[in-house]
């Protein structure tokens, strides 16, 4: 080091007297987000979990083929009938738990982790603001969440065809739908999942922020969800039922429909931004507010 | 060196300059009431015990945590009010320097001269080279040693050109020669004009490259100044051989502004001011005495840190530099 100091004094003797006005832009960071979220290998199990579950289902259903069983409602009996199906019945299973704990497995991590391990000093001594830290970081775990969702789609789909063929489809309402049509409307069924989703996902920010402890934000966003599923089958609490946010992973069904039922889906926007706005403003509060004594 | 800025301009780009900061969490005050002003150009020492509020200074200062109360601006700027605006020219870390252990140095300092724009990515090998990682650039930092996280740490800050670095221990952990090559790197930058505050438990290394310093003990300061003055003030000792030393101890316990006088096997010693050394001397001459031999021995920075923070300084008024009574002179 000794003989590389004379430049060291140089390369900062460099440095120009008057500040300079060329900061880093909010999507400078998200992008440096993703790159650390790639890095790491607890990004794989969020991803594997949403890609494991497609996989599984369709062996399950070669299981059930050989041993002779059929479906039980109309749209399950067309499992075998297109490979379209698939996506679009395992969304219906995995969104309920898998999904949303693919996702919280980042949201809840996102600040914490960077608090455990000193960083977050690192990166808020540079020439970023801290209203720009978080929402890279707010935008990178909604980025991941859509990742995980569409990865998931893509395998089921892929599988689903792989096995059973592109063919038309039947809806929840007994309509056929040609098959074009039906990868559409898996896209958009997903896309409509995304906004619960994005609520579970700020849910997990605001932990994660206000905790800095990974495992306690991840559990605890889990948790909430949890609860919420459980309170409509409590006897008194069943009106709550349309107020929460567990009940709006099933919004998306109403493309499904025929005609399509944009009532759930619009209902699903506001209830969910009842739950995302103001967990992500308290964060985001925590976030600018919080003493950063770590590390 | 004159302790105030001569002119407002002056005191708006002052590197650091804190008033009145208090940091509390509960009951604790950890840092109480401290004032700090490094001046440009400053190789400015930031001493005390574990536990003194030095890290929390330091961070209040980067605006990491907020003051409980009082204010600190860096060129004239309060990270609080102006977020990372407050922080252009500022570069260095609190405490260890922490990076992505997952991620290569390069990648990490990628990441970082992303966070700091202004071409800073063009600057990245030139700073790996200079503290001796381009070897080991493409390694993970997870597997580095802690001098190898420090040199890394001094990598990052040099990526941002810095006129004020802040560096907190940055020789912890290193081997001596690591050590030497840090003080050595310290003071070319601070010759090149860079200010550098330095927060260190390596009274050796501030005595070297330090010339101005701030002791905090319990979360007070308890000297702010020079460190030349300091020494003059608090460490004028002096050692005197008599023809009766008894005679001579009495006489310089007797004498105003004469302290800390102790016989021992090398004849007397005491600290006093120049005045009173000479007040002394016509004393013992009035008493009989001769002088055989009367030697200054200015006191070391260790023995004056200590004086600060293990007599009960800290409980004290603020011993600014002339303010005698608080480095335990009589």
């Amino acid at each position: 080091m000794s003989a590389a100091a004379t430049s060291a004094a140089a390369i900062a003797a460099r440095g120009d007297a008057a500040p300079s006005r060329r900061r880093p832009g909010t999507l400078t960071i998200w992008r440096w987000e993703l790159r650390k979220l790639i890095s790491q290998k607890r990004t794989y199990l969020g991803l594997s979990i949403g890609m494991a579950f497609p996989v599984l289902f369709v062996l399950a259903q070669h299981l059930r083929q050989h041993h002779g069983h059929e479906g039980g409602n109309v749209f399950f009996a067309q499992i075998t009938q297109s490979g379209l199906a698939t996506p679009v019945l395992t969304l219906l299973f995995e969104g309920a738990f898998f999904l949303p704990l693919a996702v919280v497995l980042v949201a809840g991590d996102i600040v914490a982790t960077e608090d455990g391990n000193g960083t977050l000093k690192t990166i808020l001594t540079r020439s970023v603001d801290r209203g720009q830290v978080f929402a890279a970081k707010a935008l990178a775990a909604f980025t991941y969440a859509a990742v995980a969702i569409f990865l998931s789609a893509i395998v089921a789909t892929i599988a689903g065809v792989a096995s059973w063929g592109f063919h038309h489809v039947r809806t929840f309402s007994g309509s056929v739908v040609p098959p074009g049509e039906a990868l559409l409307l898996v896209f958009a069924a997903n896309a409509c999942y995304l906004v619960p989703i994005a609520a579970v996902v700020s849910i997990g920010v605001l932990l994660s922020t206000a905790t800095r402890n990974s495992a306690a934000a991840v559990v605890g966003a889990l948790a909430i969800t949890l609860v919420l599923a459980l309170i409509p089958i409590i006897p008194g609490l069943e009106g709550a039922k349309p107020y929460l946010l567990t009940t709006e992973y099933n919004a998306w069904q109403g493309l499904l429909r025929t005609p399509t039922d944009w009532g759930p889906i619009l209902h699903s926007l506001w209830v969910c931004a009842l739950y995302a706005a103001p967990c992500l403003l308290a964060a985001y509060l925590v976030f600018l507010r919080r003493d950063v004594a770590g590390g | 060196m004159p302790e105030a800025p001569s002119a407002v301009g002056e005191e708006e780009t002052q590197p650091v300059r804190a008033r009145g900061l208090v940091k509390r969490y509960g009951e604790v005050t950890a840092v109480d009431r401290v004032d700090l002003n490094v001046r440009a150009g400053d190789v400015y020492g930031f001493l005390g015990p574990n536990g003194a509020g030095k890290t929390t200074t330091l961070r209040m200062a980067l605006g990491l945590i907020t003051p409980s109360e009082g204010s600190v601006e860096l060129f004239g700027r309060d990270p609080l009010r102006c977020g990372a605006r407050a922080l252009q020219g500022v570069a260095g870390f609190v405490e260890a320097p922490r990076f992505y252990p997952y991620l290569s140095a390069r990648k990490n300092l990628q990441l970082l001269a992303a966070l700091d724009g202004d071409g800073a990515r063009a600057r990245i090998d030139e700073v790996l080279e200079i503290v001796e990682l381009t070897t080991r650039a493409g390694h993970r930092v997870g597997g580095y040693s802690h001098g190898m996280k420090q040199r890394l740490g001094i990598a990052a800050a040099l990526l941002r050109r810095p006129r004020l670095l802040i560096l907190d221990e940055p020789a912890t952990g290193l081997d001596p020669a690591g050590m030497r090559d840090m003080r050595q790197l310290i003071r070319r930058l601070a010759d090149e004009g860079i200010t550098v505050l330095l927060s260190s438990h390596q009274l050796p290394e501030v005595q070297e490259l330090c010339d101005r310093v701030a002791i905090v003990d319990s979360g007070r300061v308890v000297y702010e100044g020079a460190l030349a003055d300091l020494r003059r003030q608090g460490g004028a000792g002096y050692r005197l051989r008599t023809t009766d030393d008894a005679l001579a101890l009495r006489i310089a316990a007797e004498q105003p502004g004469v302290g800390h006088a102790s016989r021992g096997e090398h004849g007397l010693d005491f600290q006093a001011e120049e005045r009173a050394v000479g007040a002394l001397t016509l004393s013992l001459a009035r008493s009989g005495v001769g002088i055989l031999a009367l030697t200054p021995e200015l006191a070391t920075l260790e023995d004056l840190f200590f004086r600060l923070t293990e007599h009960g300084a800290g409980d004290g008024p603020v011993a600014q530099p002339g303010a005698r009574d608080a480095v335990g002179v009589g």
